[in-house]
């Protein structure tokens, strides 16, 4: 048996041994060693930084991808101080003084998600390898976000996804890098629901046709709960094939199902067309059960409103954000992009403009571009004067949280902008829920990474 | 038996577009010998054509309104169309909603055209290529026209609304002794079904009752004899594939009522029409005009949720594997003819 003789020299050193190995995986991960290697992926050198902006610039999505590129490149002027100054001029907090960011000015590079994963991926890589983005903002579909998320958290990059709605962006793929200020599916559900049954009462019964996706799955699940606690019956889910260009034979069946609400849960070119396809099978002049039916798109935006022409005129939705709300925010931003390019702005611009001024915020007040410094300055950040009236930026998942617009196709528009009104601004304690939510549930947000 | 109908009734729709695209593409490939994957970009451009006599129907000038602002607070522009001003409200306002019908006038000369330059231009250069290097070409061709249109008209789709007289829907299931909205069909899908017919009966009528039909089936059996008995066939084959490419544009017309129009509809299109061409027989009319419908009806039927709650995603894949159980079965399609592309 032998004897252990520790001297206080020998503890001392293998104590520091030991204490070291156990903390290198957060030391070698952490904010502080990047820091210190003078780093994290992209640290900007010069006198410039680089953001990249990766949105559809080709495929069906290329118009959304055009209004939220046009966003983007507005809040860059904001930033280096050019143009009226836009949301910089209402923004609750004042970090942010035009003279870039960290004084640095603000260029960008672009690429082409053309609302595809891999090509999404391929673009962001390509941004941050080439081009040395330290930024990933845009994007108009959850399927990209959620992919190009991933991607970011690998790489030890911020993304500040654009239009994407499902609730597993902030749910089960939630991510410590990404950040998400656009509203989501429950959001919308939580929203709708009450304004349904005081439209058409709470008797009634929907049938759901459902892209077969996973924004259209979160999305149909939200309103099904939503509705349902309102008292509405669910008579059917029918998921249909996303690349669907018609959908008669969904909708035939639909009056005879014995339903008397259609929700469409579909976006882009699927809203569209099923939405074309009800209207021209004449379901808005029907009566089912005693009742006028009635048709719902949970999820509404102004070019899909375009597509769809006078068949949307009365029917209900949400919005994360419309150009005709009325705070200060909203006014100083459509009035520089208004301006600018001539018609108002989408609410898939509006995420971006917004998301692009709070990363660049946030920068600031953290004091570095080191994502780990910029994500714990956006965790429970309260701002105002974007254009969402007040808002937080949740730490537990990411979301920002903040009221939401149920709105309805015009009746009367009166020029080619307000084909939507606002019927309701639902405040955000409606729309909140706990981070442990069952519909949010299966994925952890994990360590920022500062890649490098 | 009421669901039945409907889905049947579903399946005349879209069987009559592949119906008519397929015809097209049969033509030309029947006597051209050609593999024209430029085919659905022909039937996007015909949606086009709807869409652009929209717009120059619907040209307006603009007066200031002080009463209402714009987005900006500033007083708003109102537009008022042309033909409302010189014709009255009634009448000019009646020609803009009839503009899709008024289009198949304005489609038929801009597509045969199209075709005739598509032909000359092109497509002749090919004919003594392998037919991959035709599809390679031709396939080419459709990606230039769909990224041409969406540099004019944007990516998102355009709204294109039939006349006000054909809106909403005919209730079917009344007639048949149903109960009321048991079978309701919407009067343009009936316009449109009726519509096919009509042109499907112009094509074979023209093709079996003109002498020129007579030459170019004859042609199209034997194009060397033909030639040697002194008819200048290439010049009639040329003007066959400008009426296939019609055939295709108001095939589009007709269609941006069912769905409004964007650039990417002729690709939708094209695969399916291929498979219903292969399935009713490469180089056979009428294969591909029974093809067409027989695959719009199974394929509405594979729609069906007591169809799809026994298979999942059957109403995806159902066509491919209808084509994979008739070449397995019947290798020359339904009605295909010994010799055509088996040499």
């Amino acid at each position: 048996m032998s004897k252990l003789h520790f001297t206080r020299r020998r503890l001392i050193g293998t104590g520091a041994m030991a204490g070291a190995g156990l903390a290198m995986p957060t030391i070698f991960t952490g904010a502080s060693w990047a820091q210190s290697q003078g780093g994290f992926t992209n640290a900007p050198t010069g006198g410039t930084v680089t953001l990249g902006f990766n949105v559809p610039q080709t495929g069906p999505y290329a118009d959304e991808g055009k209004d939220e590129l046009l966003a983007q490149q507005l809040a860059v002027e904001h930033l280096n101080g050019q143009g009226d100054g836009g949301c910089l001029n209402t923004f609750s907090s004042k970090a942010l003084k035009g003279n870039g960011i960290l004084g640095k000015k603000v260029q960008f590079v672009t690429g082409d998600t053309q609302t595809k994963s891999d090509a999404a991926r391929a673009a962001a890589k390509s941004m941050i390898e080439k081009d040395g983005a330290v930024m990933i903002n845009g994007g108009s579909s959850s399927g990209v976000a959620v992919a190009v998320q991933g991607l970011c958290q690998e790489a030890g990059i911020i993304f500040m996804a654009g239009l994407t709605h499902s609730n597993d962006t902030t749910g089960k793929d939630k991510k410590a890098n990404g950040f998400r200020h656009f509203f989501n599916a429950y959001m919308s559900g939580a929203a709708l629901a009450p304004v349904l049954a005081n439209t058409y009462g709470k008797d009634r019964r929907a049938y759901h046709l459902t892209a077969d996706y996973t924004w259209g799955w979160t999305q149909q699940e939200s309103m099904v709960k939503a509705t349902e606690a309102v008292g509405w019956e669910t008579v059917n889910t029918v998921l249909t094939p996303l690349a669907a260009t018609d959908f008669s034979s969904y909708i035939a069946p639909v009056l005879n199902s014995g339903a008397d609400v259609l929700v469409l849960n579909h976006y882009g070119g699927n809203m569209v067309n099923s939405l074309t396809n009800a209207v021209q099978f004449g379901l808005l002049d029907k009566q089912v059960n005693g009742k006028d039916f009635a048709i719902v798109v949970p999820l509404y935006s102004e070019l899909m409103a375009n597509g769809a022409g006078e068949n949307i005129k009365g029917v209900l939705g949400s919005m994360n954000w419309n150009w005709q709300l009325q705070d200060e925010g909203t006014k100083a931003f459509v009035k520089s992009f208004g301006e600018k390019y001539g018609r108002p702005p989408s609410n898939s611009a509006q995420t971006c403009y917004a998301q692009v001024l709070l990363y660049a915020d946030a920068v600031e007040r953290a004091g570095t571009f080191n994502p780990c410094g910029v994500g714990e300055a956006l965790e429970g950040f309260e701002f105002d004067g974007l254009g969402n009236g007040k808002t937080l930026y949740r730490a537990d998942d990411h979301q920002c949280f903040k009221d939401v617009l149920v709105v309805r196709g015009n009746q009367n528009p009166t020029n080619p902008y307000d084909t939507l009104e606002i019927v309701e601004v639902t405040p955000v304690e409606q729309v909140t829920y706990a981070p442990d939510h069952p519909m949010f549930a299966g994925g952890e947000l994990g360590q920022c990474n500062p890649g490098a | 038996m009421d669901a039945i109908i409907l889905q049947i009734l579903n399946g005349l729709d879209k069987g009559s577009a592949y119906a008519l695209i397929a015809l097209g593409l049969t033509l030309i490939f029947g006597t051209l010998g050609v593999v024209n994957f430029a085919h659905g970009a022909l039937f996007m451009i015909g949606a086009f054509c709807a869409v652009t006599l929209q717009k120059i129907l619907s040209a307006s000038y603009t007066v200031i309104d002080p009463s209402q602002t714009d987005f900006l607070g500033r007083p708003l522009e109102v537009s008022k169309p042309y033909l409302e001003a010189w014709l009255g409200p009634d009448l000019g306002g009646g020609i803009i909603e009839w503009s899709v019908p008024l289009a198949i006038l304005f489609a038929i000369p801009v597509m045969l055209i199209l075709g005739y330059v598509m032909e000359r231009g092109l497509i002749k250069h090919f004919y003594r290529r392998p037919h991959a290097d035709q599809i390679l070409v031709t396939f080419g061709l459709a990606i230039v026209l769909q990224e041409v249109i969406k540099h004019f008209f944007g990516a998102n789709p355009i709204p294109t609304p039939a006349p006000p007289a054909f809106a909403g829907s005919l209730d079917f299931g009344v007639w048949l002794g149903f109960d009321p909205n048991a079978i309701i069909y919407p009067y343009w899908r009936t316009v449109y079904f009726l519509f096919s017919l009509v042109i499907i009966g112009a094509v074979f009528s023209f093709l079996q009752f003109t002498t020129f039909g007579m030459v170019v089936r004859a042609g199209m059996a034997d194009r060397e004899t033909v030639g040697l008995l002194g008819i200048n066939i290439d010049r009639r084959f040329t003007i066959m594939f400008g009426i296939a490419a019609a055939v295709a544009g108001i095939a589009g017309v007709m269609y941006t009522p069912i769905n409004s129009p964007n650039y990417h509809m002729g690709m939708d299109f094209l695969v399916l029409s291929f498979v219903v061409v292969v399935v009713g027989g490469m180089g056979s009319l009428p294969g591909a005009v029974l093809a067409g419908f027989l695959l719009g009806i199974v394929e509405s039927f594979a729609s069906m949720n007591e169809v799809k709650n026994i298979l999942p995603g059957i109403d995806q894949i159902i066509i491919y594997l209808i084509a994979i159980a008739i070449l397995l079965t019947r290798p020359r399609g339904l009605m295909g003819r010994k010799g055509v592309m088996e040499e």
